[in-house]
């Protein structure tokens, strides 16, 4: 009895506003054979057409092809249709292709509606196509039942503000800033560290040119710091963002230095004065100190000083010292407040840490350092001004070796290949083997990795150098009394099984998503991939777009890439950004609540549900902001009358969807 | 029929940026699930009215998945978050009107995580064998 009076209040819970003569046109897409070669579509068709409110259904092989949306606009004239379905793949990549057919054909994009047969039926289905087809058939039902209850709706058009906020500034953010830049716009750069650089800055070479990083990076960084459009926020980060694709509020937090950057020069007289002396963590891994004041490193933008108060005691010799009066132990942070209207993320990572896991005795061992490490001893500005030494008894090594693959491609770590670190490690073997030509450079690998323009060539040049490939995941590392390291290693080519000694043993690491990605992709809602890294919107066609309209990623904050394809990435991101900047305005989605004034009673519930403050109360009555309503539909479940209602997924259509999920046997 | 041929039929709703973007990825890479799912789209999880899912039970489904973004990833910043505190009231109605707990699941699944969704339907679909069809179903219907 209870069942029955739910079901008499569920009546009126979906109310009807079905069109008075819904007219829909069914297109079944075979897909090739991605949904033809397991789902039976003309089956899937013909049940349609038996439907109420069908007038017109049918089977392409390719809906989404040219011939598929000409099928399509014909077939609105030809029956008088005023709903499409079409039954394919997903809304995600393909919805908006067919709304915009469908209003080239004359009808109101809202008024389509999208099944997914392939991802959700023929692709997890393929061993049993009766059941794909029975099921194809169903969904297809479901999305009748929808269809007939769709209402036209209209996206706004809101202006956008001419400014970009770019987060993150290494090669990816730095190119992304010039871009825009020069194409007329004011950019915000802001970078957590005192410089910007990023991971380019610390590295010595770069493969396949084996040219100077810095060389290379530092007029970069230097022209960055001259466009007159970008300003730059270093020692920053984003606390708060807010709004949506035009009209963004992003709240930074300026880290005090300690130091006027306005009146310091950067002159260094302060850090030579400075007593205290800590290992430099920042810059050089590690190895090598820096002081309580310190400037980053010699190529550092802006060249300012920075204190860092956790080690500072206070004595004010740098104080004295500095002759620009520029130290200020009394600064504040201080936040900026900014309008932006998109914003490109190009926050970077982390090298893989082997040292909580002890991965071939990482940490265990002195002589057993990370890739990033060795380009610090290798760097000619670095700790050692460049001269490789191993750090249990500052001796320069004569037996070096590589294990390739530490943190990547490792179900026990990360599942995923990490790219660059087949070619850093070649980079870095030759450059030991130039530098001192009768050491001895071996590389274990599991595959090496090298497929880019010049790339292939480098690991030819790398072998012609003499250095020594040996194909196999060592199995352990051991320590002597005099520090030297034993690598046990086969070589799974010639079966021969080897133990390794060497003086240096460094690990090849690869890119791990950072803690501070992390922070911001969490701050911007930002999709995460299964690797950790920021997801894109689509792996192919949409490689630096996110699913949030107006913010867009690059460099290795979407994934490990090296520098040619992270500064392409950078380029990329500003190109899709600058489209919404050129055109002054955006197209937000049509799909918003509705407030229905009569049913209304003005309770207010609805009001602290929106996350994005849409909904206000005014003398008792609800007001909408349709530019902030980013239509999630939230509040509409919380209202206790119905009053409000989410378009394109009100009560009587998710319901009729539910309803006929089912069906009455032998109907 | 046997036990063994019944299909049970699972009403998920998905949302359109987590775990209807999950089902994708399941489908991507070919995680092969039985055909009960039936699945609907909405926009974020805080749009699934606990009144979807009572209904979707009335009218005959043998289990109701909730399903969204990880908590902290959603995409209206706490859609995912106010799912959850619906979901928690719905445990206690499907205990009310005498259903066994598990024909009412929530799962928070990424755009990425193909193969726990596959898993995860498996999962349910298995259970939902094992107790037969929702006592709530009405007479005659598939």
């Amino acid at each position: 009895m209870a069942q029955e009076e739910s079901i008499t209040e569920t009546e009126e819970f979906i109310e009807t506003e079905e069109a008075s003569d819904p007219r829909i046109g069914v297109f079944v897409c075979e897909c090739g054979v991605n949904i033809g070669g397991v789902v039976n579509c003309r089956a899937v068709a013909d049940y349609a057409a038996t439907l109420p409110g069908v007038v017109h259904s049918t089977v392409n092989k390719y809906t989404c092809s040219d011939a598929g949306q000409s099928e399509i606009k014909q077939a609105i004239m030809e029956y008088d249709l005023n709903r499409v379905l079409v039954a394919s793949c997903t809304p995600k990549t393909h919805e908006s292709i067919f709304r915009a057919c469908v209003e080239e054909g004359g009808l109101n994009p809202y008024l389509f509606e999208f099944v997914n047969i392939r991802e959700h039926c023929s692709w997890i289905h393929m061993q049993d196509k009766e059941s794909a087809t029975m099921k194809a058939s169903e969904l297809v039902r479901m999305g009748i039942s929808r269809a007939r209850l769709l209402e036209p709706l209209q996206s706004t058009e809101v202006p956008v503000t001419n400014r970009a906020l770019v987060i993150g500034a290494g090669v990816a953010g730095m190119q992304a800033a010039l871009d825009i830049a020069d194409m007329g716009y004011k950019v915000y750069l802001v970078e957590k560290n005192p410089s910007i650089g990023g991971k380019m800055a610390q590295l010595d070479k770069t493969f396949p040119t084996n040219d100077c990083s810095i060389c290379i990076l530092g007029p970069k960084m230097v022209e960055v710091s001259r466009n007159r459009n970008i300003e730059l926020m270093t020692y920053s980060e984003v606390e708060e963002v807010n709004g949506y694709v035009g009209n963004f509020k992003a709240k930074v937090r300026h880290k005090p230095r300690f130091v006027d950057i306005t009146t310091c020069t950067g002159c260094g007289l302060c850090v030579q004065k400075c007593p205290i002396e800590v290992p430099d963590f920042e810059f050089n891994e590690g190895i090598g100190t820096r002081k309580a004041i310190y400037v980053p490193f010699p190529q550092a933008v802006p060249l300012r000083a920075v204190v860092d108060r956790s080690v500072c005691i206070d004595c004010g010799a740098c104080s004295k010292a500095c002759e620009s009066h520029s130290i200020n132990m009394e600064q504040e942070e201080t936040f900026s407040d900014l309008e932006v209207g998109v914003i490109v993320v190009t926050t970077g990572y982390d090298v893989y840490n082997p040292e909580p896991t002890h991965d071939f005795g990482y940490g265990l061992y002195d002589n057993v350092i990370t890739g990033m490490e060795l380009e610090r001893l290798l760097n000619a500005s670095g700790p050692t001004m460049g001269k490789l030494v191993r750090p249990s008894d500052v001796r320069p090594p004569k037996r070096i070796g590589f294990i390739q693959c530490v943190g990547s491609r490792d179900k026990k770590r990360n599942r995923y290949c990490s790219g660059f670190c087949c070619m850093y490690a070649l980079k870095d073997a030759q450059l030991i083997r130039e530098k001192y030509p009768d050491s001895e450079v071996y590389i274990m690998y599991m595959d090496i990795r090298a497929p880019f323009r010049n790339y292939e060539e480098f690991y030819d040049r790398a072998r012609d150098m003499g250095i020594k490939f040996i194909r196999g995941k060592p199995g352990r590392v051991t320590e002597d009394k005099d520090s030297n390291i034993t690598v046990r290693v086969e070589d799974t080519l010639t079966n021969n099984i080897y133990n390794l000694e060497l003086d240096l043993l460094v690990l090849s690491v690869g890119a791990v998503a950072s803690e501070s990605s992390e922070r911001v992709r969490q701050l911007l809602k930002v999709s995460r991939a299964a690797d950790g890294f920021m997801m894109e919107a689509h792996p192919k066609l949409k490689p630096v777009d996110t699913t949030l309209d107006g913010i867009f990623i690059g460099g290795v904050t979407q994934g490990p890439k090296d520098i040619p394809y992270s500064v392409s990435q950078g380029s990329a991101c500003a190109a899709r950004a600058t489209r919404y900047l050129a055109q002054g305005k955006a197209s937000t989605e049509g799909i918003t609540v509705d407030v229905d004034r009569d049913t209304c009673v003005g309770c207010g519930i609805c009001v602290p549900m929106c996350p994005f403050q849409a909904l206000s109360m005014t003398d008792g009555k609800l007001e909408i902001i349709k530019a902030l309503c980013k239509g999630c539909g939230t509040c509409a479940v919380a209202c206790p009358t119905g009053a409000l209602q989410q378009d394109h997924f009100k009560n009587n259509q998710i319901l009729a969807q539910v309803r006929s999920a089912f069906i009455f046997e032998g109907e | 029929m046997t036990d063994n041929e019944w299909e049970p039929k699972i009403v998920a709703f998905c949302c359109n940026w987590c775990s209807y973007g999950g089902a994708d990825t399941a489908g991507m890479g070919r995680f092969q699930q039985p055909s009960s799912l039936r699945i609907i789209r909405v926009m974020c999880s805080g749009r699934i009215d606990p009144m979807h899912v009572l209904n979707a039970f009335l009218e005959g489904a043998d289990a109701v998945l909730v399903t969204g973004c990880h908590i902290g990833d959603c995409h209206y910043v706490n859609g995912n978050y106010k799912a959850e505190v619906r979901y928690r009231f719905l445990e206690e109605m499907v205990r009310e009107l005498g259903l066994e707990p598990e024909r009412l699941q929530l799962n928070w699944i990424s755009a990425s995580e193909g193969e726990k969704f596959a898993n995860f339907v498996r999962d349910v679909t298995a259970q939902v064998k094992q107790l037969g069809p929702s006592p709530l179903k009405p007479e005659g219907v598939n």
